[in-house]
């Protein structure tokens, strides 16, 4: 396979972002009280990550995902499914699937790059028929079963996107020049900026305002296509 | 014995005043030197008084087929296809004459209990039309019944969008929009402003895919035809017919055509078809303070100066029935507006490029497209013989910036930045890019949701221009704000008229033969030459 298609996912084939499923999880607790009392402290922390998300998406990452620490990791993976469903899968934009069936038709391999962890992940490429090895996720770190609150490196956020895709393009032959890149976020330009397509779907301001210096095209999948319009 | 030239093709003699020429959004004055001939669109024909009652008599008297109401039955799905706005040019003026043409026959199909109606824009691989420029084309009462559930664009790249019609004779795969295949009847309304469009490529074209637009908008194809405004030499003619008859064997059809005058220009503006020569003081001071006005204004407020003024084009012919005697008989009407005579090949040849092309409607005529005008329109604007002899010299008029519409021609940026550098060659950017490029996801992505030309288009746009791009051999830029685009079209530059008509008097020597073709408005050379008889005796009377 020649060139390869690498999506963010969060904001860019879907209209969540990575607090959707992880509110879902805190929310869904043995029991109400677990529930209201990690919601509550993830609510105490919101500052705190608030402004890491302003400076550093990775930091981010791992104030956020430090919330899960001391849950189960059967629970997790229970709930995993029923997250995608009731979060992720209502979100799905109108041209995703299109999207990815035209990369798909083009003769590229799809890969999802992204800083939601694994098993929220896994659900969405089964739907969009992406293989599970072409997936590249944050991990959380499990001791005894237990979630430790800890990625496991690298974490995928920013630069280390920009680092894992050239590894992985290394690794199934394709050259990054020929390579498509997909996303919503300025935080994502490294990634963008390494391969030799890059693509905006519906980004920031910031983001929108480098594409436009570089003329790097600016999708919109979110609103139904004309042709969709009329199917429905 | 000399011909008298046309009354349109004046001979610049030391009185002549500067000539007024379009160069993008401005108009600057040129002195041509002595003898040279400038080419002036005819005097607008006169219109119709009323159109819709035109419209309703063509459909009721059709060339070559039973009347439409004959066609119809209740309960009968029916798609009314409909141009794009990539004609006329600029858009006309409300009403346009196909909003006549949809609204008679809509009420003709409502009359008779159709119900199942659908309008489609046919746009090909261009851009999607917006919501409000199908008002300003089919009027307010169509899009405020139909838009957008059963009033759309044609989308090429939708799946399943598609049915297979069949293979022609010499091999082109015919796929056409699936509801217009499935239609009992399909009505086609047309605007032919200039002899390409209209007859077989509004179907043939208009409402297909890339695969069988692939099989005629290719470099071969281009090389082939002499003209492609000529239905007679055009290969790319041939293929659509081709094409547009198997769709005729498999659907029915019903053409509707019109043309319009060549009244571009409103009143405050029409001395900018007129021989500068015959002003009046008020039009001679009005071009003066127009060309100043437009040396001080941004680019976006000269191209708004022209663009927000709807054309006040006159209709001055409807025809319906079946497609060939139709396309005919409107392409008669067409070139009598449209042809001014001329004798004579040149040996430099000036076009001014105005700020408007078909493919760029409400945005900037960018660099790929100042070389589709070049090369392509402005080459093929003719009958006969081409206006410059072969290996002539083309002094084309434009600044050629680097500017692009992000969203409308997001593709072209990548193909003349990342592609042209790479080659020129027609065929290799055919045969090496095309297709990766065709399947661009993220571009088809801006095709179908978005107001961007197909991935395909640039491509096509370059091929455009490929007939004269093998005939001329040099193409020379006057006025162009920086030497990098014209150098990467493969274009020469000059700073003003005189040193590049000196850079062409070194390959075509101290009198050349020069003609200016003035466009805007729109007319087409009827360039003829001496066949070798007359040639001999023009010689010895020469001699005597």
């Amino acid at each position: 396979m020649s060139s390869a298609a690498y999506f963010d996912v969060d904001g860019t084939l879907v209209g969540t972002n990575l607090l959707h499923p992880t509110v879902y999880f805190l929310a869904n607790q043995q029991s109400v009280f677990k529930s209201a009392r990690r919601l509550g402290q993830a609510l105490l922390g919101g500052p705190v990550m608030a402004v890491a998300e302003l400076r550093d998406r990775r930091l981010f990452n791992e104030l956020l995902f430090s919330n899960f620490r001391g849950m189960t990791e059967d629970r997790m993976h229970v709930l995993s499914s029923e997250a995608y469903e009731k979060t992720v899968a209502p979100r799905i934009f109108p041209g995703t699937r299109d999207l990815i069936q035209k990369c798909k038709d083009a003769g590229m391999r799809i890969v999802l790059i992204t800083g939601s962890l694994d098993f929220t992940i896994r659900p969405l490429a089964d739907e969009l028929g992406i293989p599970q090895c072409d997936i590249i996720t944050n991990r959380l770190e499990f001791k005894d079963g237990y979630a430790t609150g800890k990625l496991m490196r690298p974490v995928v956020a920013g630069p280390t996107k920009a680092r894992l895709m050239v590894a992985d393009s290394k690794k199934h032959g394709h050259d990054l020049q020929d390579c498509h890149g997909y996303s919503d976020s300025y935080s994502d330009v490294p990634m963008l900026s390494v391969v030799g397509h890059p693509h905006c779907i519906n980004p920031d301001n910031k983001l929108r305002r480098l594409a436009k210096a570089y003329d790097w095209p600016i999708l919109d999948i979110e609103t139904p296509s004309r042709v969709d319009i009329v199917r429905a | 014995m000399a011909k008298t030239p046309h009354p349109c093709v004046v001979t610049i003699d030391h009185r002549s005043k500067p000539r007024a020429l379009f160069s993008g959004t401005r108009v600057k004055e040129y002195n041509l030197p002595v003898g040279s001939r400038v080419m002036y669109p005819k005097p607008p024909m006169t219109p119709l008084n009323d159109v819709k009652a035109a419209v309703r008599y063509a459909i009721n008297h059709p060339l070559g087929s039973e009347p439409l109401y004959a066609m119809l039955r209740p309960g009968m799905k029916v798609t009314i296809a409909v141009d794009d706005l990539s004609m006329p040019l600029p858009p006309m003026r409300r009403p346009d004459v196909r909003q006549h043409q949809a609204e008679v026959v809509l009420e003709l199909l409502r009359d008779y209990g159709i119900t199942d109606i659908h309008f489609i824009i046919a746009t090909a691989f261009h851009r999607p039309m917006t919501q409000d420029e199908i008002r300003h084309q089919l009027g307010d009462k169509i899009v405020d019944e139909f838009y957008p559930e059963r009033c759309y664009n044609h989308d090429a790249e939708k799946p399943d969008g598609l049915t297979f019609l069949g293979t022609t004779a010499q091999g082109i795969d015919v796929e056409i929009n699936r509801r217009a295949a499935e239609s009992d009847l399909v009505v086609y309304c047309n605007l032919t402003f200039v002899p390409m469009n209209g007859g077989h490529k509004s179907m043939g074209t208009g409402l297909v895919g890339y695969r069988t637009l692939k099989k005629h908008h290719n470099p071969a194809t281009i090389r082939a035809s002499k003209t492609y405004m000529v239905p007679e030499d055009s290969a790319l003619s041939d293929k659509m017919v081709e094409v547009g008859k198997l769709i005729e064997e498999k659907l029915q059809v019903f053409h509707i055509e019109s043309t319009v005058n060549n009244r571009m220009f409103d009143r405050p503006l029409d001395f900018l078809g007129k021989n500068e020569d015959e002003l009046s003081t008020n039009e001679a001071r009005g071009l003066k303070a127009l060309i100043r006005s437009l040396e001080w204004l941004p680019q976006p407020a000269r191209q708004a100066i022209f663009e927000k003024v709807p054309a006040p084009y006159g209709v001055i012919g409807v025809w319906a029935g079946a497609c060939e005697p139709v396309h005919e008989a409107c392409l008669e009407k067409c070139y009598e507006q449209l042809l001014v005579p001329i004798h004579g090949q040149a040996d430099i040849g000036i076009f001014p490029v105005p700020y408007i092309s078909p493919y760029n409607v409400h945005s900037y005529l960018n660099p790929l497209l100042v070389s589709v005008m070049a090369e392509g329109y402005l080459f093929n604007l003719y009958r006969g013989d081409p206006i410059v002899k072969k290996g002539g010299t083309a002094i084309v008029l434009h600044p050629c910036s680097d500017i692009f519409d992000r969203d409308q021609h997001a593709a072209y940026t990548e193909f003349f930045h990342k592609l042209l550098p790479r080659t020129r060659d027609a065929k290799e950017l055919h045969k090496k890019y095309e297709h990766e490029y065709s399947r661009h996801p993220g571009y088809i992505q801006m095709y179908r949701s978005g107001e961007a030309y197909h991935p395909a288009h640039p491509f096509y746009m370059w091929y455009w221009g490929e007939n004269g791009r093998q005939h001329y051999g040099r193409v020379i830029v006057v006025g162009a704000d920086n030497e990098y685009v014209p150098g990467i079209l493969g274009y020469e530059t000059a700073p003003t008229m005189e040193e590049a008509l000196r850079m062409a008097r070194e390959e075509h020597g101290s009198d050349p033969a020069i003609t200016c073709f003035r466009i805007a408005p729109m007319l087409m050379a009827d360039v003829t030459v001496d066949t070798p008889a007359e040639s001999s005796v023009r010689t010895e009377d020469e001699e005597s």
